[in-house]
């Protein structure tokens, strides 16, 4: 059943995937650049969920604001490199930052929130959200920090010295453009940030998480210092949200209030709970699917209506919310486990609890 | 003075608003421990279907009462339908799953109403018909609108006729029976899923009435208003102690107080470092200071921290 059993076929399997992976960009550059900007972008959201993973799939915590944390990453980047401040620091230093910043804004939601139970947390987090995008919206006075809904443009691209992320230029022969290049540094980051889930998860904090997860009364009873590691997965899953939201705003070199909306939050919660909540590849499928589905049902359903009607009667945008909010409800129902469940969590949640309320 | 007193006016209308959204969460959350997130789209549901047809109307001989009514009378039932279906489909066979995954269903039933929403009535907000004639009342230096004079009581006699529901009938005894226990109110004969499923059809009328009255206040109806009027309302039944039903009246009116008072004050308070423009971040300091201080509100008992 399962072929990745085999050493050889596993090495084969890998072999063959990150072959796939590197010739991606350019098979999708043949179909338009624009596509290479897709898989970038679904990248930053596998990343994203990566992070919200730790927060609600490993440690159970529901957490509706996350992307504050996206955000409170992108604007730091931006304001760190661009001439809204004129400061230029490379991305080197800038991320690391972002992603401290995030993770100070993850202990600060978490410190008085965390011993409220699951529900209550979903919502206080979703306000948490919605605060920190009316500060962004209205910090532009009385001193200007994030200008307002006007937002923050002319944002500095990833450069190592000269190689700067956003040009294209010939390398071996090979024309390599801007977006092709974000791609491999974005692939490189995702790829550390899976082994570091992987590792997490089955490191000592993971096995604590899971445990807060499946009983918190069990856990504590066990010497688990439960606010310090619900804390602890709070700040994890925000500093990812900071790191990713850097990148975003170097890829973008503009970003404004209107990133951060509650609606990217659910986006990423779908991805996650479409995926397989607590599994890392669940999560990685789910986000790269709800990735490109929409885009690929805005290049053939837009077409598809001006044939048929003459015009387009259902937009792009709510097909694609519309698909988030079904996967949200037909996963819990039919499959609460996700595409790809974890071990765990398929016996947690295909079992109903027993009687004792 | 008057400003104070124009505040608490304004502030006691929207409230009024609030308290009977946070009636619909309040109950529901009483008897299944569900925060249904879908809550405020009900209200925004009333409120488009209302102006659907009072927009349908206006250009009728008919009186302006009269027509507001007809609007009503369409809301309610279409969005006791809509609660009705909500909980049939997505949190009846979810009652036994863990927390996580009705509260999970909540957000994408939530999503899929707004975005039917947007399909059906477009991007563009509704305005209300200029029918109603502008009354104004002067007390005290403050200015009353006959259209908050009309919300306030209407508030008032939905808050008086669902206390005696609950209280003073057969069925609000069920209610109650089965949020204490539901297993034992089974066994006392009492069929849950049908007191289920009116506690829905109860809350979703209140929402679609609270969607009118909102809607008229400010004169528009938009397909994504309900998302954070829904968070305040939640606010405000958390704010009063969640499963008390007193409670969600009296935080309602509070929060709708704290935020007319708040963002009359802010600009003075703070030299005009912070505006009015921060109104709504009022309800979620509120609901994130209740939930660290006093997490079973003013009026609520003191519940055990169940995982």
């Amino acid at each position: 059943m399962n072929i990745f059993a085999n050493p050889r076929a596993k090495w084969v399997g890998f072999t063959l995937i990150a072959i796939a992976l590197a010739g991606l960009p350019f098979a999708l550059a043949s179909a338009g650049t624009a596509w290479v900007r897709i898989a970038n972008l679904a990248i930053l959201f596998v990343f994203l969920s990566l992070g919200l993973n730790i927060v609600v799939g490993f440690a159970g915590l529901l957490d509706l604001g996350y992307i504050a944390f996206y955000a409170v990453g992108a604007y730091v980047y931006a304001l760190l490199a661009s001439p809204h401040f004129n400061l230029h620091l490379p991305f080197w230093v800038i991320l690391p930052i972002g992603a401290l910043v995030a993770c100070l804004f993850g202990v600060l939601l978490g410190a008085p929130t965390l011993k409220l139970r699951g529900d209550y947390l979903a919502i206080v987090t979703l306000g948490f959200g919605e605060i920190v995008r009316i500060f962004l919206n209205n910090l532009s006075q009385p001193v200007n920090i994030t200008n307002g809904p006007q937002g923050i443009s002319r944002i500095d691209p990833f450069s190592f010295g000269s190689f700067s992320f956003s040009q294209s230029e010939t390398i071996l022969g090979v024309d390599v453009s801007g977006p092709i290049k974000y791609y491999y540094m974005l692939l490189a980051l995702l790829l550390l940030a899976i082994v570091v889930n992987l590792r997490l998860q089955h490191s000592r904090i993971g096995r604590a998480w899971e445990a807060i997860r499946e009983d918190e009364i069990a856990a504590r009873a066990m010497g688990i210092d439960t606010t310090r590691i619900k804390l602890l997965a709070f700040a994890m899953g925000a500093s990812f949200g900071g790191i990713a939201g850097g990148m975003f705003s170097a890829i973008q070199g503009f970003i404004s209030p209107e990133s951060f909306v509650l609606v990217e939050s659910i986006m990423v919660l779908s991805m996650v709970v479409l995926g397989g909540m607590g599994n890392v590849w669940g999560v990685v499928l789910g986000a790269v699917l709800l990735s490109f589905v929409p885009e690929l049902l805005r290049y053939t359903v837009e077409p598809l209506q001006k044939s048929l009607f003459g015009r387009s009667i259902i937009e792009p945008e709510v097909i694609r919310m519309l698909l988030f909010g079904l996967a949200l409800v037909l996963m819990m129902l039919y499959r609460p486990a996700g595409l790809l469940p974890s071990a765990v969590r398929k016996r947690e949640l295909s079992k109903p609890e027993d009687g004792a309320e | 003075m008057d400003i104070f007193l124009q505040q608490i006016i304004n502030g006691l209308t929207l409230g009024s608003v609030y308290a009977i959204v946070a009636l619909g969460y309040t109950m529901v959350y009483g008897i299944i421990q569900l925060i249904n997130f879908a809550h405020g789209e009900l209200v925004m549901l009333g409120a488009m279907v209302a102006f659907s047809v009072i927009g349908a109307l206006a250009g009728t001989s008919l009186p302006p009462v009269l027509i507001v009514l007809a609007g009503v009378l369409a809301a309610v039932p279409a969005c006791m339908l809509v609660g009705f279906a909500m909980e049939r489909i997505a949190y009846r066979p979810l009652r036994n799953a863990p927390r996580l995954a009705p509260l999970i269903t909540a957000i994408g039933i939530s999503i899929i109403l707004q975005h039917v929403a947007l399909l059906v009535w477009s991007r563009s907000p509704l305005a209300f018909p200029q029918i109603i004639p502008l009354v104004r009342y002067y007390i005290g230096g403050a200015i009353i609108t006959g259209v908050q004079i009309a919300i306030i009581l209407t508030s008032v006699l939905m808050m008086a006729a669902l206390t005696l529901l609950v209280y003073r009938t057969k069925l609000g005894i069920a209610m109650r029976a089965t949020s204490q226990n539901p297993q034992v109110a089974g066994l006392m004969g009492i069929d849950i899923n049908r007191v289920i499923s009116f506690t829905f059809i109860v809350g979703a009328g209140l929402a679609a009435v609270a969607g009118v009255m909102v809607g008229t206040y400010y004169g528009i109806a938009h397909y994504s208003m309900g998302s954070l009027l829904g968070m305040k309302a939640f606010s405000a039944a958390v704010l009063g102690g969640i499963g008390n039903l007193a409670g969600a009246m009296l935080g309602g009116i509070l929060l709708g107080i704290v935020e007319a008072l708040g963002a009359g004050y802010i600009g003075d308070l703070t030299n005009n470092v912070f505006g009015s423009n921060y109104q709504d971040v009022f309800a979620f300091i509120v609901l994130i200071a209740v939930l660290v201080f006093r997490p079973s509100g003013l009026l609520g008992e003191r519940v055990g921290d169940r995982a």
